[in-house]
Protein backbone atom coordinates (compact mmCIF):
# COMPACT_ATOMS: atom_id res chain seq x y z
CA UNK A 1 0.00 0.00 0.00
CA UNK A 2 2.69 2.25 1.10
CA UNK A 3 4.64 1.78 -2.38
CA UNK A 4 1.54 2.78 -4.47
CA UNK A 5 1.01 5.46 -2.64
CA UNK A 6 4.64 6.70 -2.80
CA UNK A 7 4.65 6.00 -6.60
CA UNK A 8 1.07 7.88 -7.14
CA UNK A 9 2.65 10.58 -5.20
CA UNK A 10 5.46 10.44 -7.33
CA UNK A 11 3.72 10.27 -10.39
CA UNK A 12 1.35 13.53 -9.63
CA UNK A 13 4.97 15.58 -8.78
CA UNK A 14 6.20 14.75 -11.79
CA UNK A 15 2.94 15.47 -13.99
CA UNK A 16 2.73 18.90 -11.75
CA UNK A 17 6.54 19.89 -12.54
CA UNK A 18 5.88 18.93 -16.17
CA UNK A 19 2.66 21.23 -16.08
CA UNK A 20 4.99 24.06 -14.97
CA UNK A 21 7.71 23.34 -17.40
CA UNK A 22 5.06 23.62 -20.24
CA UNK A 23 3.49 26.67 -18.74
CA UNK A 24 7.04 28.23 -17.91
CA UNK A 25 8.09 28.15 -21.57
CA UNK A 26 5.31 29.37 -22.86
CA UNK A 27 5.04 32.31 -20.89
CA UNK A 28 8.49 33.12 -21.49
CA UNK A 29 8.09 32.81 -25.39
CA UNK A 30 5.48 34.85 -25.27
CA UNK A 31 6.46 37.74 -22.85
CA UNK A 32 9.92 37.68 -25.78
CA UNK A 33 7.51 38.32 -28.46
CA UNK A 34 5.10 40.78 -26.73
CA UNK A 35 7.85 42.66 -24.33
CA UNK A 36 9.22 44.97 -26.97
CA UNK A 37 6.04 45.90 -28.14
CA UNK A 38 3.76 45.77 -24.88
CA UNK A 39 3.22 49.67 -25.12
CA UNK A 40 1.99 49.97 -28.50
CA UNK A 41 0.41 46.79 -28.97
CA UNK A 42 -1.47 45.53 -25.91
CA UNK A 43 -5.06 46.71 -26.02
CA UNK A 44 -5.38 49.93 -23.06
CA UNK A 45 -9.03 49.77 -23.11
CA UNK A 46 -11.62 47.36 -21.49
CA UNK A 47 -9.86 46.28 -19.48
CA UNK A 48 -12.24 44.63 -17.55
CA UNK A 49 -13.48 42.32 -19.87
CA UNK A 50 -14.63 39.18 -18.82
CA UNK A 51 -15.73 36.08 -20.58
CA UNK A 52 -13.73 33.90 -23.14
CA UNK A 53 -12.60 34.00 -27.21
CA UNK A 54 -12.55 30.26 -28.73
CA UNK A 55 -11.04 29.69 -31.65
CA UNK A 56 -10.81 26.64 -33.33
CA UNK A 57 -8.78 25.88 -36.64
CA UNK A 58 -5.01 25.81 -38.80
CA UNK A 59 -2.03 24.93 -37.27
CA UNK A 60 -0.12 26.84 -39.42
CA UNK A 61 -1.64 29.81 -37.28
CA UNK A 62 -0.71 28.19 -34.03
CA UNK A 63 2.60 30.69 -33.45
CA UNK A 64 0.33 33.80 -34.30
CA UNK A 65 -2.97 33.14 -33.11
CA UNK A 66 -0.96 32.03 -29.94
CA UNK A 67 0.89 34.95 -29.47
CA UNK A 68 -1.98 37.16 -29.94
CA UNK A 69 -4.35 35.39 -27.63
CA UNK A 70 -1.25 35.91 -24.78
CA UNK A 71 -1.19 39.39 -25.66
CA UNK A 72 -4.96 39.90 -25.41
CA UNK A 73 -5.17 37.89 -21.86
CA UNK A 74 -2.66 40.30 -20.58
CA UNK A 75 -4.12 42.97 -20.96
CA UNK A 76 -7.89 41.55 -19.94
CA UNK A 77 -7.11 39.47 -17.08
CA UNK A 78 -10.57 38.57 -16.64
CA UNK A 79 -11.05 37.25 -19.79
CA UNK A 80 -9.74 33.61 -21.35
CA UNK A 81 -8.72 32.86 -24.65
CA UNK A 82 -8.31 29.06 -25.85
CA UNK A 83 -7.13 27.46 -29.33
CA UNK A 84 -7.74 24.37 -30.69
CA UNK A 85 -5.53 23.23 -32.87
CA UNK A 86 -7.97 20.88 -35.44
CA UNK A 87 -7.02 21.95 -39.10
CA UNK A 88 -8.40 24.72 -41.16
CA UNK A 89 -11.52 22.54 -42.52
CA UNK A 90 -12.58 21.51 -38.78
CA UNK A 91 -12.11 25.26 -37.46
CA UNK A 92 -14.37 26.22 -40.10
CA UNK A 93 -16.64 23.47 -39.59
CA UNK A 94 -16.25 24.33 -35.89
CA UNK A 95 -17.52 27.88 -36.19
CA UNK A 96 -20.33 26.72 -39.00
CA UNK A 97 -21.68 24.70 -35.88
CA UNK A 98 -20.78 27.31 -33.02
CA UNK A 99 -18.64 25.65 -30.90
CA UNK A 100 -16.22 28.33 -31.15
CA UNK A 101 -16.27 31.71 -31.55
CA UNK A 102 -14.17 32.24 -34.66
CA UNK A 103 -12.74 29.56 -36.92
CA UNK A 104 -9.13 30.12 -38.16
CA UNK A 105 -8.20 28.79 -41.77
CA UNK A 106 -5.25 29.02 -43.73
CA UNK A 107 -6.85 28.77 -47.23
CA UNK A 108 -9.76 31.19 -48.36
CA UNK A 109 -12.60 30.18 -47.56
CA UNK A 110 -14.37 28.03 -50.05
CA UNK A 111 -17.49 29.39 -52.15
CA UNK A 112 -19.59 26.79 -50.41
CA UNK A 113 -18.48 27.85 -47.29
CA UNK A 114 -19.09 31.06 -47.95
CA UNK A 115 -22.85 30.41 -49.18
CA UNK A 116 -23.47 28.29 -45.63
CA UNK A 117 -23.35 31.75 -43.81
CA UNK A 118 -19.78 32.19 -43.02
CA UNK A 119 -17.53 35.80 -43.55
CA UNK A 120 -14.07 36.08 -44.18
CA UNK A 121 -11.35 38.48 -42.68
CA UNK A 122 -8.10 38.22 -43.85
CA UNK A 123 -5.47 38.75 -40.36
CA UNK A 124 -2.12 38.42 -42.77
CA UNK A 125 -0.53 36.75 -45.38
CA UNK A 126 1.55 33.50 -45.04
CA UNK A 127 4.66 33.01 -47.68
CA UNK A 128 4.86 29.17 -48.44
CA UNK A 129 8.65 28.71 -49.26
CA UNK A 130 10.17 26.40 -51.46
CA UNK A 131 12.54 24.55 -49.69
CA UNK A 132 15.50 22.38 -51.32
CA UNK A 133 18.62 20.97 -50.05
CA UNK A 134 21.80 23.18 -48.87
CA UNK A 135 23.88 21.08 -51.50
CA UNK A 136 21.37 22.08 -54.12
CA UNK A 137 23.14 24.28 -56.86
CA UNK A 138 19.45 25.46 -57.96
CA UNK A 139 18.65 28.74 -56.37
CA UNK A 140 15.91 30.34 -58.44
CA UNK A 141 12.82 28.59 -59.98
CA UNK A 142 9.63 29.68 -61.64
CA UNK A 143 6.37 29.05 -60.60
CA UNK A 144 5.82 27.25 -63.87
CA UNK A 145 8.81 25.34 -63.46
CA UNK A 146 8.07 24.37 -60.09
CA UNK A 147 4.25 23.19 -61.48
CA UNK A 148 5.92 21.12 -63.50
CA UNK A 149 8.37 19.49 -61.58
CA UNK A 150 5.66 18.70 -59.08
CA UNK A 151 3.14 17.03 -61.64
CA UNK A 152 6.08 15.23 -63.18
CA UNK A 153 6.98 16.97 -65.63
CA UNK A 154 10.63 17.74 -64.97
CA UNK A 155 12.18 14.99 -62.98
CA UNK A 156 16.02 15.94 -63.42
CA UNK A 157 17.52 18.99 -61.21
CA UNK A 158 19.73 19.29 -64.71
CA UNK A 159 16.55 20.01 -66.39
CA UNK A 160 16.42 23.50 -64.44
CA UNK A 161 19.96 24.24 -64.25
CA UNK A 162 21.17 21.90 -61.32
CA UNK A 163 23.09 18.84 -61.07
CA UNK A 164 22.09 15.69 -62.77
CA UNK A 165 19.97 13.94 -60.02
CA UNK A 166 16.66 12.88 -59.81
CA UNK A 167 14.56 15.61 -58.19
CA UNK A 168 12.31 13.64 -54.94
CA UNK A 169 9.13 15.53 -54.20
CA UNK A 170 8.12 16.21 -50.72
CA UNK A 171 4.81 17.30 -49.37
CA UNK A 172 2.10 17.49 -47.32
CA UNK A 173 -0.93 15.42 -46.65
CA UNK A 174 -4.38 15.38 -48.53
CA UNK A 175 -6.47 18.34 -46.48
CA UNK A 176 -3.26 20.66 -45.09
CA UNK A 177 -4.02 24.08 -45.70
CA UNK A 178 -0.20 24.08 -46.71
CA UNK A 179 -0.84 21.59 -49.16
CA UNK A 180 -4.04 23.32 -50.66
CA UNK A 181 -2.70 26.45 -50.53
CA UNK A 182 0.75 25.55 -52.35
CA UNK A 183 -1.68 23.26 -55.33
CA UNK A 184 -3.84 26.35 -55.89
CA UNK A 185 -1.32 29.39 -56.40
CA UNK A 186 0.71 26.74 -58.43
CA UNK A 187 -2.80 25.27 -60.40
CA UNK A 188 -0.95 21.42 -59.38
CA UNK A 189 -4.31 20.86 -57.99
CA UNK A 190 -4.30 16.96 -57.80
CA UNK A 191 -2.25 16.62 -59.83
CA UNK A 192 1.27 16.52 -57.82
CA UNK A 193 3.23 13.47 -57.74
CA UNK A 194 4.46 13.00 -54.46
CA UNK A 195 7.67 10.78 -53.02
CA UNK A 196 6.64 11.63 -49.80
CA UNK A 197 3.87 12.85 -47.70
CA UNK A 198 4.38 13.52 -44.34
CA UNK A 199 2.53 14.97 -41.77
CA UNK A 200 4.19 18.32 -40.83
CA UNK A 201 5.98 20.75 -41.25
CA UNK A 202 8.99 19.62 -39.12
CA UNK A 203 8.97 16.44 -40.91
CA UNK A 204 9.16 17.91 -44.30
CA UNK A 205 12.00 20.10 -43.33
CA UNK A 206 13.87 16.97 -41.77
CA UNK A 207 13.34 15.12 -44.69
CA UNK A 208 14.34 17.88 -46.98
CA UNK A 209 16.98 18.49 -44.98
CA UNK A 210 18.33 14.68 -45.14
CA UNK A 211 18.17 14.41 -48.95
CA UNK A 212 20.55 16.33 -51.54
CA UNK A 213 17.91 15.63 -54.12
CA UNK A 214 15.16 16.69 -52.12
CA UNK A 215 12.09 19.69 -52.83
CA UNK A 216 10.00 20.59 -50.64
CA UNK A 217 6.85 23.27 -49.30
CA UNK A 218 6.68 24.75 -45.87
CA UNK A 219 5.74 27.73 -44.27
CA UNK A 220 8.23 30.79 -44.62
CA UNK A 221 8.20 31.42 -40.96
CA UNK A 222 9.35 28.24 -39.99
CA UNK A 223 11.99 27.63 -42.68
CA UNK A 224 15.41 26.57 -40.81
CA UNK A 225 18.85 27.07 -41.61
CA UNK A 226 19.04 23.49 -42.53
CA UNK A 227 17.39 24.01 -45.93
CA UNK A 228 17.48 26.21 -48.56
CA UNK A 229 14.85 28.57 -49.49
CA UNK A 230 14.59 29.31 -53.12
CA UNK A 231 13.72 32.08 -55.33
CA UNK A 232 10.53 32.23 -57.37
CA UNK A 233 10.65 34.35 -60.33
CA UNK A 234 13.79 35.89 -58.86
CA UNK A 235 12.21 36.93 -55.55
CA UNK A 236 13.69 35.77 -52.54
CA UNK A 237 10.87 35.24 -50.26
CA UNK A 238 10.71 37.39 -47.11
CA UNK A 239 8.06 39.66 -44.92
CA UNK A 240 8.55 42.55 -47.45
CA UNK A 241 8.06 40.22 -51.03
CA UNK A 242 5.42 38.33 -49.61
CA UNK A 243 3.28 41.73 -48.35
CA UNK A 244 3.78 43.61 -51.59
CA UNK A 245 3.04 40.23 -53.83
CA UNK A 246 6.21 40.12 -55.50
CA UNK A 247 6.57 36.67 -53.80
CA UNK A 248 4.28 34.68 -55.77
CA UNK A 249 3.99 31.77 -53.12
CA UNK A 250 1.64 32.93 -50.69
CA UNK A 251 -1.80 32.30 -48.73
CA UNK A 252 -4.04 33.99 -46.31
CA UNK A 253 -4.99 33.45 -42.95
CA UNK A 254 -8.14 33.84 -42.14
CA UNK A 255 -10.68 34.47 -40.06
CA UNK A 256 -14.18 33.18 -40.38
CA UNK A 257 -17.16 34.03 -38.49
CA UNK A 258 -20.57 33.50 -38.98
CA UNK A 259 -22.89 35.91 -40.77
CA UNK A 260 -25.86 37.31 -38.65
CA UNK A 261 -24.46 35.99 -35.27
CA UNK A 262 -23.32 38.62 -33.10
CA UNK A 263 -19.64 37.65 -31.43
CA UNK A 264 -19.58 38.32 -27.45
CA UNK A 265 -18.34 41.11 -26.14
CA UNK A 266 -14.79 39.56 -25.09
CA UNK A 267 -15.01 38.31 -29.04
CA UNK A 268 -15.62 41.11 -30.55
CA UNK A 269 -12.84 42.80 -28.43
CA UNK A 270 -10.50 40.44 -29.50
CA UNK A 271 -11.83 40.33 -33.49
CA UNK A 272 -10.72 44.05 -33.39
CA UNK A 273 -7.62 44.12 -31.87
CA UNK A 274 -6.33 41.57 -34.14
CA UNK A 275 -7.35 42.80 -37.23
CA UNK A 276 -7.27 46.38 -36.56
CA UNK A 277 -3.34 46.96 -36.96
CA UNK A 278 -2.97 47.65 -33.31
CA UNK A 279 -1.43 43.87 -32.70
CA UNK A 280 0.42 44.14 -36.55
CA UNK A 281 4.01 43.81 -34.47
CA UNK A 282 3.17 40.90 -32.72
CA UNK A 283 1.83 39.58 -36.30
CA UNK A 284 5.30 40.37 -37.51
CA UNK A 285 6.87 38.53 -34.63
CA UNK A 286 5.27 35.12 -35.56
CA UNK A 287 6.57 35.46 -38.98
CA UNK A 288 3.74 36.19 -40.79
CA UNK A 289 2.41 39.18 -42.93
CA UNK A 290 -0.20 41.35 -41.15
CA UNK A 291 -3.28 42.36 -43.93
CA UNK A 292 -4.45 45.23 -42.41
CA UNK B 1 -20.02 -9.79 12.82
CA UNK B 2 -20.49 -11.98 9.85
CA UNK B 3 -23.19 -10.29 8.17
CA UNK B 4 -20.82 -7.12 8.08
CA UNK B 5 -18.10 -9.58 6.30
CA UNK B 6 -20.64 -10.14 3.88
CA UNK B 7 -21.83 -7.00 3.25
CA UNK B 8 -18.26 -6.13 2.64
CA UNK B 9 -17.36 -8.74 0.26
CA UNK B 10 -20.27 -7.92 -1.90
CA UNK B 11 -19.41 -4.52 -1.60
CA UNK B 12 -15.98 -5.84 -2.80
CA UNK B 13 -17.58 -7.86 -5.58
CA UNK B 14 -19.40 -5.32 -6.61
CA UNK B 15 -16.55 -2.91 -7.53
CA UNK B 16 -14.19 -5.22 -9.28
CA UNK B 17 -17.87 -6.47 -11.10
CA UNK B 18 -17.72 -2.82 -12.61
CA UNK B 19 -14.19 -2.11 -13.22
CA UNK B 20 -14.35 -5.15 -15.19
CA UNK B 21 -17.25 -3.92 -17.25
CA UNK B 22 -15.65 -0.91 -17.66
CA UNK B 23 -13.18 -2.58 -20.06
CA UNK B 24 -15.84 -4.67 -21.67
CA UNK B 25 -17.39 -1.18 -22.27
CA UNK B 26 -14.98 0.36 -23.62
CA UNK B 27 -14.45 -2.83 -26.20
CA UNK B 28 -18.41 -2.29 -27.13
CA UNK B 29 -18.65 1.51 -27.37
CA UNK B 30 -15.12 1.25 -29.76
CA UNK B 31 -16.38 -1.57 -31.36
CA UNK B 32 -20.20 -0.09 -32.13
CA UNK B 33 -18.89 3.26 -32.62
CA UNK B 34 -16.47 2.07 -35.64
CA UNK B 35 -18.77 -0.04 -37.39
CA UNK B 36 -21.60 2.77 -37.28
CA UNK B 37 -18.88 5.76 -38.33
CA UNK B 38 -17.46 3.04 -40.51
CA UNK B 39 -19.92 1.22 -42.80
CA UNK B 40 -22.23 4.90 -44.16
CA UNK B 41 -18.90 5.09 -46.57
CA UNK B 42 -18.85 1.86 -47.52
CA UNK B 43 -22.03 2.05 -48.72
CA UNK B 44 -21.81 4.92 -50.20
CA UNK B 45 -18.67 3.79 -52.31
CA UNK B 46 -19.61 0.16 -52.93
CA UNK B 47 -17.74 -2.55 -50.81
CA UNK B 48 -15.98 -3.93 -54.22
CA UNK B 49 -14.86 -0.35 -55.26
CA UNK B 50 -13.79 0.22 -51.65
CA UNK B 51 -11.59 -2.93 -51.31
CA UNK B 52 -10.32 -3.07 -54.64
CA UNK B 53 -10.12 -0.01 -55.87
CA UNK B 54 -6.84 1.35 -56.72
CA UNK B 55 -6.71 4.42 -56.30
CA UNK B 56 -6.82 7.09 -53.20
CA UNK B 57 -7.35 10.44 -54.05
CA UNK B 58 -9.44 11.67 -51.34
CA UNK B 59 -9.12 15.66 -51.68
CA UNK B 60 -9.53 15.50 -55.57
CA UNK B 61 -11.83 17.17 -57.86
CA UNK B 62 -13.59 13.44 -58.36
CA UNK B 63 -12.38 11.70 -55.14
CA UNK B 64 -12.01 8.00 -55.58
CA UNK B 65 -11.55 5.87 -52.38
CA UNK B 66 -10.06 2.48 -53.34
CA UNK B 67 -8.20 1.28 -50.30
CA UNK B 68 -6.67 -1.83 -51.81
CA UNK B 69 -3.32 -0.28 -51.73
CA UNK B 70 -3.00 0.30 -48.66
CA UNK B 71 -4.33 -3.34 -47.65
CA UNK B 72 -1.79 -4.63 -49.95
CA UNK B 73 1.10 -2.55 -48.31
CA UNK B 74 0.09 -3.30 -44.90
CA UNK B 75 0.06 -7.23 -45.88
CA UNK B 76 3.61 -7.37 -47.45
CA UNK B 77 5.27 -4.78 -44.79
CA UNK B 78 3.48 -6.76 -41.93
CA UNK B 79 4.99 -10.23 -43.99
CA UNK B 80 8.27 -8.48 -44.71
CA UNK B 81 9.01 -7.42 -40.99
CA UNK B 82 7.62 -10.81 -40.09
CA UNK B 83 9.95 -12.20 -42.31
CA UNK B 84 13.11 -10.49 -41.00
CA UNK B 85 12.20 -10.56 -37.71
CA UNK B 86 11.02 -14.33 -36.33
CA UNK B 87 14.06 -15.84 -37.14
CA UNK B 88 16.15 -13.25 -35.60
CA UNK B 89 13.89 -13.36 -32.24
CA UNK B 90 13.36 -16.97 -32.45
CA UNK B 91 17.43 -17.78 -32.90
CA UNK B 92 17.85 -14.79 -30.03
CA UNK B 93 14.94 -16.34 -27.29
CA UNK B 94 16.68 -20.05 -28.24
CA UNK B 95 20.07 -18.47 -26.99
CA UNK B 96 18.69 -16.81 -24.36
CA UNK B 97 16.32 -19.52 -23.01
CA UNK B 98 18.51 -22.71 -23.11
CA UNK B 99 22.36 -21.34 -24.37
CA UNK B 100 23.45 -17.88 -22.87
CA UNK B 101 25.42 -18.28 -19.48
CA UNK B 102 23.13 -16.18 -16.60
CA UNK B 103 25.38 -12.75 -17.11
CA UNK B 104 24.89 -12.58 -20.93
CA UNK B 105 21.39 -13.46 -20.15
CA UNK B 106 20.37 -11.01 -17.45
CA UNK B 107 21.92 -8.22 -19.94
CA UNK B 108 20.46 -9.46 -22.75
CA UNK B 109 16.66 -9.77 -21.56
CA UNK B 110 17.03 -6.32 -19.89
CA UNK B 111 18.09 -4.70 -23.40
CA UNK B 112 15.15 -6.57 -24.94
CA UNK B 113 12.61 -4.97 -22.49
CA UNK B 114 14.39 -1.51 -22.95
CA UNK B 115 13.55 -1.93 -26.46
CA UNK B 116 9.81 -2.99 -25.77
CA UNK B 117 9.98 0.53 -23.79
CA UNK B 118 11.00 2.94 -26.34
CA UNK B 119 8.12 4.85 -27.67
CA UNK B 120 7.39 4.46 -31.29
CA UNK B 121 8.08 7.93 -32.72
CA UNK B 122 11.33 7.12 -31.30
CA UNK B 123 11.77 4.43 -33.69
CA UNK B 124 10.20 6.65 -36.12
CA UNK B 125 12.59 9.33 -36.04
CA UNK B 126 15.69 7.16 -35.69
CA UNK B 127 14.23 5.54 -39.07
CA UNK B 128 13.98 9.01 -40.55
CA UNK B 129 17.52 10.49 -39.33
CA UNK B 130 19.43 7.29 -39.92
CA UNK B 131 18.14 4.60 -41.83
CA UNK B 132 16.31 6.28 -44.75
CA UNK B 133 19.38 8.34 -45.73
CA UNK B 134 21.56 4.82 -45.25
CA UNK B 135 19.31 2.79 -47.90
CA UNK B 136 19.21 6.05 -50.15
CA UNK B 137 23.12 5.70 -50.24
CA UNK B 138 23.18 1.61 -50.12
CA UNK B 139 20.60 0.95 -53.09
CA UNK B 140 21.53 4.37 -54.59
CA UNK B 141 17.97 5.55 -55.19
CA UNK B 142 16.91 9.08 -55.57
CA UNK B 143 15.08 8.81 -51.96
CA UNK B 144 15.45 6.11 -49.13
CA UNK B 145 11.68 6.64 -47.32
CA UNK B 146 9.61 3.42 -48.64
CA UNK B 147 8.07 -0.06 -48.38
CA UNK B 148 11.76 -1.46 -47.30
CA UNK B 149 12.89 1.33 -44.57
CA UNK B 150 8.93 0.57 -42.99
CA UNK B 151 9.32 -2.90 -42.98
CA UNK B 152 12.90 -2.64 -41.31
CA UNK B 153 11.49 -0.32 -38.67
CA UNK B 154 8.75 -2.83 -38.23
CA UNK B 155 11.37 -5.64 -37.83
CA UNK B 156 12.86 -4.37 -34.72
CA UNK B 157 9.79 -3.53 -33.34
CA UNK B 158 8.42 -6.54 -33.35
CA UNK B 159 11.88 -8.47 -31.88
CA UNK B 160 10.60 -7.74 -28.10
CA UNK B 161 7.30 -9.59 -28.06
CA UNK B 162 8.82 -12.50 -30.52
CA UNK B 163 11.75 -13.03 -28.13
CA UNK B 164 9.74 -12.95 -24.86
CA UNK B 165 6.82 -14.77 -26.07
CA UNK B 166 9.50 -17.31 -27.30
CA UNK B 167 11.63 -17.52 -24.14
CA UNK B 168 8.54 -18.27 -22.17
CA UNK B 169 7.29 -21.25 -24.45
CA UNK B 170 10.71 -22.78 -24.51
CA UNK B 171 11.16 -22.19 -20.60
CA UNK B 172 8.05 -24.01 -20.63
CA UNK B 173 9.42 -27.37 -22.33
CA UNK B 174 9.55 -29.74 -19.26
CA UNK B 175 13.07 -30.70 -18.60
CA UNK B 176 12.48 -34.18 -18.70
CA UNK B 177 11.93 -34.07 -22.22
CA UNK B 178 15.13 -32.64 -22.98
CA UNK B 179 16.83 -35.01 -20.43
CA UNK B 180 15.52 -38.26 -22.28
CA UNK B 181 16.81 -36.58 -25.18
CA UNK B 182 20.52 -35.88 -24.03
CA UNK B 183 20.81 -39.72 -22.46
CA UNK B 184 19.95 -41.08 -25.85
CA UNK B 185 23.44 -39.08 -26.95
CA UNK B 186 21.67 -36.21 -29.07
CA UNK B 187 24.11 -32.82 -28.49
CA UNK B 188 22.75 -30.04 -26.50
CA UNK B 189 22.31 -27.79 -30.10
CA UNK B 190 20.39 -31.18 -31.52
CA UNK B 191 18.03 -31.41 -28.66
CA UNK B 192 16.91 -27.95 -28.63
CA UNK B 193 16.08 -27.52 -31.80
CA UNK B 194 14.50 -31.18 -32.68
CA UNK B 195 12.68 -31.44 -29.17
CA UNK B 196 12.75 -28.05 -27.56
CA UNK B 197 11.01 -25.57 -30.30
CA UNK B 198 8.88 -28.34 -31.55
CA UNK B 199 7.29 -29.03 -28.13
CA UNK B 200 7.20 -24.93 -27.76
CA UNK B 201 5.74 -24.54 -31.07
CA UNK B 202 2.37 -23.48 -30.29
CA UNK B 203 3.83 -20.71 -28.08
CA UNK B 204 6.40 -19.83 -30.71
CA UNK B 205 3.17 -19.54 -33.12
CA UNK B 206 1.57 -17.38 -30.70
CA UNK B 207 4.29 -15.20 -30.44
CA UNK B 208 4.77 -14.70 -34.22
CA UNK B 209 0.96 -13.47 -34.39
CA UNK B 210 1.47 -11.22 -31.80
CA UNK B 211 4.24 -10.18 -33.76
CA UNK B 212 1.74 -9.95 -36.79
CA UNK B 213 -1.04 -7.66 -34.60
CA UNK B 214 1.92 -5.11 -33.31
CA UNK B 215 3.00 -4.55 -36.99
CA UNK B 216 -0.05 -4.35 -38.22
CA UNK B 217 -1.62 -1.93 -35.74
CA UNK B 218 1.58 0.20 -36.04
CA UNK B 219 0.93 4.36 -37.22
CA UNK B 220 3.03 6.79 -35.88
CA UNK B 221 6.79 5.16 -36.65
CA UNK B 222 5.87 3.74 -39.94
CA UNK B 223 4.34 7.39 -41.25
CA UNK B 224 7.88 8.88 -40.62
CA UNK B 225 9.85 6.47 -42.62
CA UNK B 226 7.74 4.66 -45.66
CA UNK B 227 6.85 8.29 -47.69
CA UNK B 228 2.92 7.78 -47.33
CA UNK B 229 2.20 8.47 -50.87
CA UNK B 230 -0.89 5.85 -51.89
CA UNK B 231 1.02 3.83 -54.31
CA UNK B 232 0.45 0.59 -55.07
CA UNK B 233 3.46 -1.51 -53.61
CA UNK B 234 5.06 -2.91 -56.25
CA UNK B 235 8.49 -2.36 -55.42
CA UNK B 236 10.30 -2.52 -51.85
CA UNK B 237 11.49 1.12 -52.44
CA UNK B 238 8.04 2.11 -53.44
CA UNK B 239 6.59 5.22 -51.29
CA UNK B 240 3.52 3.39 -50.05
CA UNK B 241 0.88 4.20 -47.24
CA UNK B 242 -0.71 1.72 -44.74
CA UNK B 243 -3.94 0.78 -43.25
CA UNK B 244 -3.07 2.90 -39.87
CA UNK B 245 -1.03 5.72 -41.74
CA UNK B 246 -4.02 6.20 -44.05
CA UNK B 247 -5.85 6.71 -41.13
CA UNK B 248 -3.59 9.27 -38.98
CA UNK B 249 -2.42 11.04 -41.93
CA UNK B 250 -5.72 12.45 -43.17
CA UNK B 251 -7.48 12.02 -39.63
CA UNK B 252 -7.00 15.90 -38.52
CA UNK B 253 -7.96 17.43 -42.04
CA UNK B 254 -10.76 15.33 -43.12
CA UNK B 255 -14.30 15.93 -43.86
CA UNK B 256 -17.29 14.70 -45.38
CA UNK B 257 -17.09 11.51 -47.12
CA UNK B 258 -13.34 11.56 -47.09
CA UNK B 259 -13.71 11.16 -43.26
CA UNK B 260 -16.35 8.74 -43.53
CA UNK B 261 -14.17 6.77 -45.24
CA UNK B 262 -11.43 7.06 -43.15
CA UNK B 263 -13.78 5.68 -40.07
CA UNK B 264 -14.16 2.85 -42.98
CA UNK B 265 -10.47 1.64 -43.33
CA UNK B 266 -10.41 2.11 -39.63
CA UNK B 267 -13.20 -0.88 -39.52
CA UNK B 268 -10.83 -3.13 -42.06
CA UNK B 269 -7.96 -2.45 -39.48
CA UNK B 270 -10.05 -3.94 -36.51
CA UNK B 271 -11.36 -6.79 -38.40
CA UNK B 272 -7.86 -7.42 -39.31
CA UNK B 273 -6.91 -7.36 -35.62
CA UNK B 274 -9.61 -9.20 -34.79
CA UNK B 275 -8.58 -12.33 -37.07
CA UNK B 276 -5.52 -12.13 -35.81
CA UNK B 277 -6.47 -11.96 -31.94
CA UNK B 278 -8.88 -14.70 -33.14
CA UNK B 279 -5.67 -16.77 -34.35
CA UNK B 280 -3.73 -15.77 -31.05
CA UNK B 281 -6.17 -17.48 -29.18
CA UNK B 282 -7.10 -20.49 -31.17
CA UNK B 283 -2.82 -21.18 -30.94
CA UNK B 284 -2.75 -20.33 -27.11
CA UNK B 285 -5.42 -22.73 -26.98
CA UNK B 286 -3.82 -25.45 -28.75
CA UNK B 287 -1.11 -25.03 -26.42
CA UNK B 288 -3.19 -25.77 -23.46
CA UNK B 289 -4.45 -29.15 -24.22
CA UNK B 290 -1.70 -31.45 -24.27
Amino acid sequence: MKRVLSAITALTLMLTLAACGSNGGTTADVSTTAGGTTAAAAPSENADLTGSVSTDGSTSMESVIGALGEAFTEANAKATFTYNPTGSSAGIQAVQEGRCDIGLSSRALKDEEKASGLTETVLAYDGIAMIVNPANTVEDLTVEQIAAIYTGEITNWSEVGGEDAEIVLIGREAGSGTRSGFEEITGTEDACKYRQELTSTGDVITAVAQNPGAIGYASLASVKDTVKALKVDGVTPSEETVKDGSYKIQRPFVLATKDGVELSETAQAFFDYITSGEANEIIVAAGVVPAN
Amino acid sequence: MKSKTNLFETIVHGIFLVLGLITVGCVLLITIYLIISGIPAIREIGLLDFLFGDTWASTAAQPQYGILPFILTSIYGTAGAILLGVPVGFLTAMYLAKMAPKRAKSVMEQAVSLLAGIPSVVYGLVGMMVLVPGIRSLFHIPDGAGLLAAIVVLAVMILPSIIKMSITALEAVPKEYEDASLALGATPEETYFRVSAPAAKSGIAAAVVLGVGRAIGEAMAVMMVAGNAANMPDSLFQSVRFLTTAVASEMSYSSGLQRQALFSIALVLFLFIMLINAALNFFLKGEKKP
